[in-house]
């Protein structure tokens, strides 16, 4: 029953949105009222929600007639993980991917005409097509709904990697909710290269859209790494596997998109879009369907890959209409969309933010091709041939510290001239006394050391920029407050610097009490300056995006350099070692858990308490899986997994790992997340109290300053 | 230098520093995927890590002092495998396993990461598994 219902309303989903798709172009061409257009588009969600809703009723329900609770539901499967197991599988996904999707084209069809740009039909038509393919995608070749007969009792529940962490009702939605919504800035894009031109505020929605998508986008991919290092249980949370890259890649050319967005507002004159905006934008969103197709065709093996399905040549088919579309819409308009060549010497502002998107393009293009070469390899040498971490950290990691570099210039960057010299002084100083310390205290390798010291002159320049900023802004009392600002400046460039290399110091010392009494001291410094500067703060929100870069650098570049890791065959009373942790093994505990087996362990930790991971063997799936137990500090992570148990229970192989500083890539993550949706927000205060963003010139170049 | 001529310079020095650093990073990061077979009959250059895949034969997996050794085959052929670390309790004698690591002098394959192969991996499960209840296989 509720199988037919499910189906059924997949049907109207794509009538609906064929539909939509016309009505749109009709609106685009013969420039008739949009109200059936809407209606069309509110149908199209309708559908796809109600068709959410009955696969929920359905997994809910254990209604195990349904192919897709039989294959993916079970009765010992807890409600929670009942309801996040819509996404658990390919054909369910797809249902969410469906929602997302329809749910960003009804917002946009829903803005006021004034307010949505005159691409906006277009945009819509653009959106309406992309719809229709993936309603047919699973109407005719992933329904999940069709039936089963006779239905099985029960089911193998979904993967057991989805089923033991929160996160898995956080991160997939998340994840795609930046992933798809980026199909807005593709639609008005293409919309421009349909129609020829653009308009100041099409280009607005683009811009918005991107820096929310781009923020969903960081925080579902930030989500994803913690869900790897907390549930995976291998020790990382960046492998570099194809899937991760496939979410990587649109990031690195949507973060290349917004930057190129803000050179556009400085050109003096210009009213419409880059050449390099269309692009990128275009690109981005190819990068999604090819992401999509990389993850749910088989074609490359990977830790989450779904595997070979019919979908795979019906999604590359429509990869490549796709890029083929932009191309050739792209050489019929070249010219239309003229860049403004950045005018002004090297490192002005403009030249800047372009030489931020080559850099992205580069990464892009070093990422894409170590993703997509085992693939190339087959076709054309027949032999098999997997990429390692080792290339993409050898090949990108060199591009993303001249990125780092480029960001420490951005608060002091200029429309017209060069950065100021001595306003660099403070965050070079900064850098290079942090790699002298680091340096001196321990090896950690040319390319980590060079993070440090970036990561430490981005933070120190943007607290330099902001506090002076702060002063500035109280005008009676400038020219008294500039000396103070200059001088509390200083010191908070150099507390930043100095928290920054006693974090480092310390983590590569393993000496906890330390770093945390000079966080604590730097901590105190810096505040005063801190809350001064928050107003401005939030006025240029994106900088904040920079400083959780600089965050998240610290903490991934400390995590891979001073981790600490043994692995022992221990029996009950043994003890495993690693960088000054010890942990004792009490006992194993054998028991039964849901129909699968469980082996945990008790360790206890040396200076108090203990630790719990556990091996769980589901039989379902005949697949097992190694939780690991984590006991997160401010300085490090203590890391613990099983790797076997012994039958009997009197003793184990434990994997103990120490992994310095990896809470400051969550921090960091989260900080870059939230600057790029405070920076949207701030757009939309503005916006309401009617007030035009000031001159853009006197602006830092941020992600999205407003 | 016009802007036309300068915007082409950017883009040369894009590529080519991309070109350099896609092929610096291939350099010795590559894993080629080999069968027992191929493995024996052409032994790859000292020092080449390879990524083995076949079938763990059954009644030959052995640990002792943290050491485990195992037979891998592949049709014909059969290649020792020996790992360093315990085995991850997902490799099961009879299972398949993609091992990676070196082939020593004396025809051992010296291993280093062991990867179980999940057949079912996100695969819905068959009519019959489904029918029987998702009973292990």
């Amino acid at each position: 029953m509720t199988g037919r219902f499910g189906t059924a309303v997949l049907g109207t989903g794509l009538v609906a949105a064929v539909a939509s798709t016309l009505l749109w172009l009709r609106v685009a061409l013969l420039g008739v009222p949009a109200r059936p257009a809407r209606v069309a588009t509110g149908a199209t969600l309708a559908a796809a929600g109600a068709a959410v809703v009955a696969l929920e009723v359905a997994l809910i329900g254990h209604d195990f007639g349904v192919r897709y609770v039989a294959e993916n539901g079970a009765r010992d499967v807890p409600l929670y993980f009942t309801v996040t197991s819509l996404w658990a599988a390919l054909d369910g996904s797809l249902l969410l991917w469906l929602v997302i999707l329809a749910g960003c084209a009804l917002l946009l069809a829903l803005r006021r005409d004034e307010r949505a740009g005159l691409l906006r039909p277009w945009a819509m038509a653009v959106i309406g097509a992309v719809t229709v393919f993936f309603f047919a995608l699973t109407f005719f070749a992933a329904n999940p709904f069709t039936t089963v007969d006779p239905a099985p009792a029960d089911g193998p529940g979904p993967n057991p990697l989805l089923r033991d962490h929160a996160a898995m009702g956080l991160h997939p939605p998340v994840l795609y909710a930046g992933y798809i919504g980026l199909v807005v800035p593709f639609g008005y894009a293409l919309a421009a290269l349909l129609a020829g031109r653009a308009d100041r505020v099409s280009v607005a929605v683009l811009r918005r859209w991107t820096l929310v998508a781009w923020s969903l986008l960081t925080a579902g991919i930030v989500l994803g790494a913690w869900w790897s290092y907390a549930v995976l249980g291998w020790g990382g949370y960046w492998a570099w596997d194809p899937v991760e890259n496939a979410s990587l890649l649109p990031w690195l050319t949507a973060t290349a998109l917004l930057h190129t967005l803000l050179a556009r507002r400085v050109a003096p004159g210009a009213t419409g879009l880059s050449a390099w905006s269309v692009a990128l934008a275009g690109s981005t969103f190819l990068l999604v369907l090819l992401g999509t197709f990389l993850t749910r065709s088989g074609a490359v093996a990977s830790v989450h890959a779904f595997t070979a399905s019919p979908l795979g040549p019906m999604l590359l088919g429509f990869v490549l209409l796709a890029a083929a579309a932009v191309l050739g819409l792209a050489v019929w308009r070249s010219g239309a969309f003229r860049s403004a060549a950045p005018g002004g010497p090297l490192l002005a502002r403009d030249s800047a933010l372009l030489g931020n998107a080559v850099l992205m393009v580069v990464l892009t293009a070093v990422v894409l091709t170590g993703t997509l070469f085992p693939l190339l390899a087959q076709a054309v040498r027949g032999s098999r041939a997997a990429v390692g971490p080792g290339y993409f950290n050898r090949a990108a990691l060199p591009v993303a510290l001249v990125v780092l570099l480029l960001m420490a210039l951005a608060p002091f960057l200029r429309p017209d001239r060069a950065p100021d010299a001595r306003a660099l002084r403070l965050p070079a100083a900064a850098g290079l006394g942090t790699a002298a310390v680091v340096g001196l205290l321990s090896r950690p390798g040319l390319t980590a050391l060079a993070a440090f010291a970036l990561a430490a002159s981005v933070l120190a320049g943007l607290i330099q920029s902001t506090v002076a900023k702060a002063a500035a802004a109280k005008p009676r009392a400038a020219a008294a407050k500039a000396a103070v600002a200059e001088a509390a400046a200083g010191k908070a460039a150099v507390a930043t610097a100095a928290v920054t290399t006693a974090a480092v110091a310390t983590a590569a010392a393993g000496n906890a009490g330390v770093a945390n009494d000079a966080v604590a001291t730097a901590g105190a410094e810096a505040t005063g300056a801190w809350r001064r500067g928050a107003r401005r703060l939030l006025a240029s929100a994106g900088l904040l995006a920079h400083a959780g870069f600089a965050i998240l650098a610290v903490g991934a570049a400390a995590s891979s350099v001073y981790t600490v890791a043994s692995e022992r065959q221990v029996t009950v009373g043994q003890e495993v070692h690693a960088g000054g942790v010890t942990v004792r093994l009490l006992g194993v505990e054998r028991g039964a858990r849901g129909g699968g087996m469980v082996a945990r362990l008790r360790l206890a930790v040396a200076g108090g308490g203990t630790m719990e991971p556990s091996l769980r063997y589901y039989p379902a799936r005949d697949m097992t899986v190694s939780v690991p137990a984590i006991r997160s500090g401010p300085a490090r992570d203590v890391y613990a997994t099983v790797l076997g148990a012994a039958e009997d229970g009197t003793g184990a192989t434990v994997r103990l790992a120490v992994n310095p500083l990896v809470g400051l890539v969550w921090l960091g993550g989260a900080t870059a997340a939230a600057g790029g949706l405070l920076a949207a927000a701030g757009r939309v205060v503005a916006r309401r109290r009617g007030v035009r963003p000031a001159r853009v010139d006197r602006r830092p170049a941020a992600v999205g300053s407003a | 230098m016009t802007p036309r001529r300068a915007r082409l310079l950017v883009a040369a020095v894009a590529v080519a520093a991309a070109a350099l650093l896609v092929a610096a990073g291939m350099q010795g990061t590559l894993t080629f995927y080999r069968t027992p077979a191929e493995v024996l009959h052409d032994p790859a250059p000292a020092g080449q890590r390879v990524r083995l895949g076949g079938t763990v034969v059954p009644g030959s997996l052995r640990s002792e002092g943290g050491r485990t050794r195992f037979l891998l085959r592949d049709g014909a052929a059969e290649i020792t495998v020996e790992q360093s670390a315990s085995l991850p309790g997902t490799v099961r004698e009879g299972q398949d396993a993609v091992v990676e690591g070196v082939l020593d002098a004396h025809g051992v394959f010296r291993s280093d990461t062991v990867m179980a192969k999940h057949g079912n991996e996100y695969r819905p499960a068959g009519p019959g598994e489904a029918a029987d209840g998702g009973a292990a296989r």
